[in-house]
């Protein structure tokens, strides 16, 4: 199929971007989007012009690397579908197709559709985990945890990092990136200590960077690939208030 | 921003202090401010549908709420607390929020955003103007209108006509029209934000979801039918 | 060195001096306890003194960073992706096995011991085996504390699975994204350490070049991905745990970036490289569809607990799967090996379909494929379990092949998924090089000639946790280890300018060719003579032809845009570049491992009925190739293997 790519360029942070207009040619169906994009960079080089950027690793949907807007919907807005795993066979002959770059403060452009999620990281670093020394754990089955909750903490742990719903977030709200590492440390026993802990940091950090607030649009839980659920915002919400009072109570 | 920088910047005075300034705070003091005022909203409309029955209904009902005294100005005192809360922590997030989104995106689309919530603000902020304007018409009755008409002034003890004011209120089409497109705010910012309350205080579950939606958009639609009823009765002259 | 005859390049490339494995002595039982027990220890005031570099932040990076960090080391972690959790570990999906044997099945440190030097063809050195079956157990127990939600029973105990080429249940799963999950756990210990200021992260950095000063290792030199910048960084120690080569075959089941630049450069300052022509082809992955594929798609092999993998029996029968009837299918791994069924280990898996294929009975457009048929479990199970299972898998083939696997079979062909050779290391996990650890999938050491199911993530966080941080210490107490080069030394920015040369060299070609039309020329040249099977004639057109290609590579290549800032062309030509020199050097070795075993399949040495056959009394040794220059043969080093506990046997499935 042939298809018309309005495609976001900028070269790094400063420069200001636009958007260039590019023609694909005899793509596959079966190809994914991202090898739509691979062979359009091909002819770009094979001309001497620069590549489009964007980030790619796993291209299964794991690693949480690509990103993109296609059309104004993160990953293309296929249900629980990353970019990658997005396949041309959901387009049509002679489609217009716009591809914008994650927007969000807090990511800066890198270059045409590569941002700088590191605050994702840093998020992450001020209290994503569990505080234990390699190799004081006690047997793996001391601790027993119900299937149930075994099973809610697994739907939160899939969360890939991606950012699509800080991207799908009028806000710019990393919210239900947030919530879905509480949520999963949060439904297991091992998680409990630190929990309040961890929501507080968590949360301040998010704020630091400079992420927006949540007013429940829920266009997150709609474009992440993991389908993540808004519940984990709510149990978050409570968690951080929760914490709160027990701080101001002198509580930890 | 740097790690240590970041956690420099997280360490906050005093925990009340820290849980005002960040965002999920911000949400709970909207969430529970927009519930009081929710409940408010609701028993105004059932008090004030009082006027499809004799005049004197709703106008001992006035009297009964303006003998309350100190009380009542204790409870208006109260919620022009948390409407201001309410106000100030909207347009502080929407602010915040603008800045973390600088450049809009050429396309937009949206799966599950609704008009609804997408225009909160715009909602909230007519709703501010038609309240400070409702002030005026019907609290301190400083818009003059062709049928304003209080029976007797406000001289202290006095009875006070509730009924002919709101009538008279209402005979003037353009007054009307801004109620109407009022109400249709109001239905409109609750149809969202009393679900969102839940979600807010972190009491909606996956499950409940679908059964809050549904409740948020009655009720929205219950408070647009009893006031649109009210003021389309009296501009209609079924009820004089 | 394509000129040269493999024989001729044996005997003249062979060092007589043997390699030491440095592996305590004594019984093997209790052999990682002793040298727990004599091994060198440094203060915690010492610790803080001494810089490691680890490059990588996947399991074994991510892990061993975390815990060195812990351990009061200052550690500077790198990796290419723009953050440490994107490591190629998080796709693994299966499992990861130990020898908890919660199933009480009768499992044991022995069994898993066994299993994997058997799955290995008695390829690997057995101490190091050992210890890893050992450690296996503390790992799981590191992973529930971290919080890793593993698979439960009702009863909220650990769950397991089956996996190929064991007859136990030991595998400890979380859906069938296990890798994510370990991966997420190391990642969230390491940020507790970037946090707490032992370590220093530095992301969208690649390693191009490894800085020997006086024969140790001791530091690296990187180009930041997003900004272009070139810079040096020095340390006592240098760990790499940047994962493997498989993309050399440009299509293979890891992520795109995945590359041998970082071992195969450690390689060129001296590091020796072992059994590069190891390699495993994964049985159950997405069949190709058409020229523009990036990648392949793995179907963890879990799907084997409960899927039947069958051909029809006609050749050329192209009758949609639900048409053939049953007695026209042939279900060929239960039939070959009736003991382990669609349970034999990967490259017998692997070669079986690959027979099936070379018949004519392959399946789909291609030809290449065969069918993974879930219909008996569904009936058995319900589709409700088989979901549970594995409903993200049979999602993720949806997306991909727009066919749904509840209801017609899936199509699977083998697929370059691992590799099992690497940078030669000891019991210390050190190379050749002083200074110079490499952990993880990067070393070659503990999986022989053919790695099984569940068994990377093991041994990636059994170096990473529990391995490493001990046997580091060993180089780091010695004078040597105490010692930090000089900023300023005149070695460093040679190396520096050495790399940008490098870098403007392929910017500078300016040919009509783009860097991944070699990737991807090379790759199907390795796939066709180095891949599942491979002969003689095949490996010496390959080395014929992989200089042919390099010395077109330089003379036609085109890579748009400049040093300076982000530029994905040059990453990737930077990338090829390299495998353009390694292919040949896997080539090489492939040629003079003159037996079959596990992953490496010599046609010339089959048994009758098409077995691998092994040549214990000639090549029961790890070759260890020492790079005497581009295009000159390399020096082989010979470990000799010996088999005090596992004895050398026959590799059977049947
Ligand atoms: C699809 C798939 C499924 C798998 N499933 C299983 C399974 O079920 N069970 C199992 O046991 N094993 C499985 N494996 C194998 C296993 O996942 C890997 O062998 C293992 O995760 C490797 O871990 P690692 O830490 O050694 O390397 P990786 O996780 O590959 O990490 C490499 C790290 O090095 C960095 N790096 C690489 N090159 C450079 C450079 N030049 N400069 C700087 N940094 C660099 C990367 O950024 C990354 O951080 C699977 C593999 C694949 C591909
Ligand atoms: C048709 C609909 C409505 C009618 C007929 C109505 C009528 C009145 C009347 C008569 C009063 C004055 C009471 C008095 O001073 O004794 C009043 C006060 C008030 N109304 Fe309404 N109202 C309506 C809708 C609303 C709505 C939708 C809101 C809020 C969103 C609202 C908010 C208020 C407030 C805040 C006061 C002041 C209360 C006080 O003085 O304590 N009204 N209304
Ligand atoms: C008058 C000016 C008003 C403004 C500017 C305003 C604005 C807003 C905004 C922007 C939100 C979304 C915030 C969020 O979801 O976090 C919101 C939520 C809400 N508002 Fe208002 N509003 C106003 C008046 C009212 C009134 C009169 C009511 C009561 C009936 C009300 C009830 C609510 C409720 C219930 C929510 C949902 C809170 C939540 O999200 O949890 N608002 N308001
Ligand atoms: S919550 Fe979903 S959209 Fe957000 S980062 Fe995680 S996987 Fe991506
Ligand atoms: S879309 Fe944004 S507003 Fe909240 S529910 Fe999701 S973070
Ligand atoms: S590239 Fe890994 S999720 Fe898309």
């Amino acid at each position: 199929m042939n298809l018309t790519l309005k495609v976001w360029r900028q070269k790094d942070a400063k420069s200001p971007g636009r958007f260039e207009t590019y023609a694909a040619k005899n793509i596959s169906s079966h190809a994914s989007f991202l090898e739509m994009l691979d062979v359009v960079n091909e002819d770009l080089i094979a001309k001497g012009e620069e590549p489009i950027h964007f980030d790619s690793d796993c291209r299964e949907g794991i690693c949480g690397t690509c990103s993109m807007v296609i059309n104004g919907l993160a990953h293309g807005g296929q249900k629980g579908t990353t970019v990658c795993q997005l396949h041309m066979r959901f387009f049509h002959e002679g489609d217009v197709i716009t591809i914008e770059p994650w927007r969000a403060k807090p990511f800066p452009i890198v270059r045409d559709l590569v941002v700088n999620r590191t605050a994702f990281d840093r998020i992450i670093q001020a209290g994503g985990y569990v505080s234990v020394r390699t190799g004081s754990a006690p047997d793996a089955n001391a601790i027993p945890v119900p299937k149930g909750n075994a099973e809610l903490s697994m739907d939160a742990a899939q969360c890939i990092g991606c950012g699509a719903c800080v991207a799908a977030c009028r806000n710019a709200s990393a919210m239900l990136f947030m919530s879905a590492k509480i949520g999963h440390l949060g439904y297991l026993p091992q998680g409990q200590a630190e929990r309040s802990r961890r929501a507080l940091a968590m949360v301040r950090t998010h704020d630091v960077e400079g992420f927006g607030s949540c007013t429940n649009q829920y266009e997150c839980e709609a474009v992440c690939p993991k389908e993540i659920s808004v519940a984990y915002i709510a149990r978050m919400n409570r968690d951080f208030a929760v914490a709160n009072l027990k701080e101001a109570l002198g509580a930890h | 921003m740097s790690t240590a920088a970041a956690t420099a910047a997280v360490r906050k005075p005093s925990a009340l202090g820290a849980f005002y300034a960040s965002t999920i705070g911000k949400k709970w003091i909207v969430a529970l401010s927009g519930l009081v005022l929710v409940g408010f909203v609701i028993g105004h409309l059932v008090g004030n549908l009082q006027i499809f029955l004799p005049p004197a209904y709703i106008n001992a009902y006035a009297a009964n709420l303006k003998a309350l005294g100190p009380l009542l100005w204790a409870i208006r005192l109260g919620l022009f607390v948390f409407f201001v809360l309410h106000v100030v922590n909207t347009i502080q997030l929407r602010q915040r929020s603008a800045e973390a989104r600088p450049e809009r995106y050429a396309v937009e689309r949206k799966k599950r955003a609704t008009k609804a919530s997408l225009t909160m603000i715009v909602s909230g902020l007519i709703l501010l103007a038609f309240i400070i304007f409702h002030l005026l018409h019907f609290t301190l009755t400083a818009i003059p209108t062709a049928n304003v008409h209080v029976m007797e002034p406000f001289t202290g003890g006095e009875r006070h006509d509730v009924y002919k004011m709101v009538v008279g209120g209402f005979q003037n089409p353009a007054v009307s029209i801004f109620y109407l497109i009022s109400m249709g705010l109001l239905c409109l910012h609750l149809s969202h934000g009393f679900q969102s309350v839940f979600q807010t205080l972190g009491l909606r579950t996956a499950k409940l979801g679908p059964l809050l939606n549904g409740v948020s958009i009655a009720l929205g639609w219950f408070l647009f039918l009893g006031n649109a009823a009210i003021v389309l009765a009296i501009l209609f002259r079924f009820v004089k | 060195m394509s000129t040269l005859s493999p024989s001729k390049t044996t005997s003249d490339g062979v060092m007589e001096d043997t390699l030491d494995g440095h592996v305590p002595k004594g019984p093997i039982e209790n052999s990682w306890e002793r040298y727990k027990g004599e091994v060198k220890l440094i203060n915690p005031a010492n610790k803080r003194k001494h810089d490691i570099i680890v490059v990588g932040s996947g399991l074994a990076g991510g892990s061993s960073a975390a815990t060195l960090a812990e351990l009061g080391y200052q550690v500077k972690c790198f990796c290419y992706q723009d953050s440490a959790r994107r490591a190629h570990s998080i796709a693994a999906q299966g499992g990861i096995n130990a020898a908890k044997n919660y199933q009480n099945d009768g499992d044991s440190v022995y069994r898993l011991f066994y299993d994997t030097i058997k799955g290995g063809d008695f390829r690997s050195r057995e101490e190091n085996v050992w210890r890893l079956a050992e450690v296996s157990r503390n790992i799981i127990d590191q992973c529930v504390a971290q919080g890793v939600p593993f698979a439960r029973e009702y009863g909220g105990a650990l769950a397991n699975r089956s996996f190929g080429g064991a007859q136990v249940s030991r595998t400890f799963y979380a859906r069938g994204q296990t890798g994510q999950q370990l991966m997420l756990g190391a990642y969230q210990a390491l940020s507790a350490q970037i946090h707490a200021g032992g370590v220093t992260m530095f992301p969208h950095c690649e390693m191009l070049d490894l800085i020997v000063i006086d024969g140790h290792a001791k530091g690296i030199v990187v180009r930041d991905l997003w900004t272009g910048e070139i810079s040096t960084h020095l340390a006592h120690a240098v760990v790499l745990a940047t994962g493997g080569y498989g993309n050399v075959f440009f299509l293979s089941t890891n992520a795109r970036g995945c590359n041998v630049t970082a071992t195969f450069r450690a390689h060129k300052r001296g590091a020796f490289f072992a059994n590069p022509c190891y390699t495993q082809i994964h049985p159950t992955c997405i069949p190709v569809s058409g020229d523009y594929q990036s990648k392949l798609t793995l179907m963890s092999e879990s799907l084997r607990n409960d899927g039947r993998v069958w051909a029809p029996k006609k050749a050329g029968d192209k009758r949609p799967p639900q048409q053939i009837p049953e007695d026209e299918r042939d279900y060929f791994l239960e039939r070959k090996y009736p003991s382990f069924g669609n349970l034999a280990p990967r490259d017998i898996s692997s070669r079986a379909a690959k027979e099936a294929c070379d018949q004519g009975r392959g399946v789909g457009e291609s030809g290449l494929g065969v069918y993974l048929d879930f219909a008996e479990s569904i009936s058995r199970l319900g589709v409700e379990v088989v979901r549970e299972r594995y409903g993200n898998l049979f999602d993720m083939y949806e997306k991909i092949t727009g066919e749904n696997a509840y209801q017609q079979p899936m199509r699977i062909f083998p697929a370059v998924h691992y590799t099992m050779g690497g940078l030669w290391v000891d019991y210390n996990l050190m190379s050749n090089l002083p200074g110079l650890h490499v952990i993880g999938e990067a070393n070659f050491s503990d999986h022989g000639a053919n790695r099984l199911g569940a068994s990377a993530l093991m041994q990636g966080l059994a170096d990473g946790y529990f391995v490493l941080p001990y046997t580091i210490g060993v180089y780091l107490a010695s004078d040597a280890g105490k010692k930090m080069p000089k900023a300023d030394d005149p070695q460093i920015a040679a190396l520096k300018n050495d790399v940008i040369a490098r870098q403007n060299l392929l910017l500078n070609i300016k040919g009509k060719r783009t860097p991944s039309s070699y990737h991807r020329e090379l790759g199907l040249l390795m796939w066709d003579k180095c891949g599942m099977a491979r002969n003689r004639d095949g490996l010496q057109a390959a080395l014929q032809r992989i200089p042919e290609l390099r010395a077109e590579f330089y003379q036609n290549l085109n890579v748009t845009g400049e040093v300076g800032g982000t530029n994905q062309a040059l990453e990737i030509a930077s990338r090829v570049a390299d495998y353009l020199e390694f292919g040949e050097l896997m080539c090489f070795d492939a040629l003079h491992r003159e037996e079959s075993c596990g992953g490496h399949f010599r046609e010339e040495y089959q048994t009758k009925d098409g077995e691998a056959q092994r040549d214990d009394e000639n090549y029961a040794y790890v070759a260890a190739w020492e790079h005497k220059g581009v295009g000159q043969t390399p020096y082989l080093h010979k470990e000799p293997l010996e088999f005090k506990k596992a004895h050398l046997a026959v590799r059977n499935y049947k």
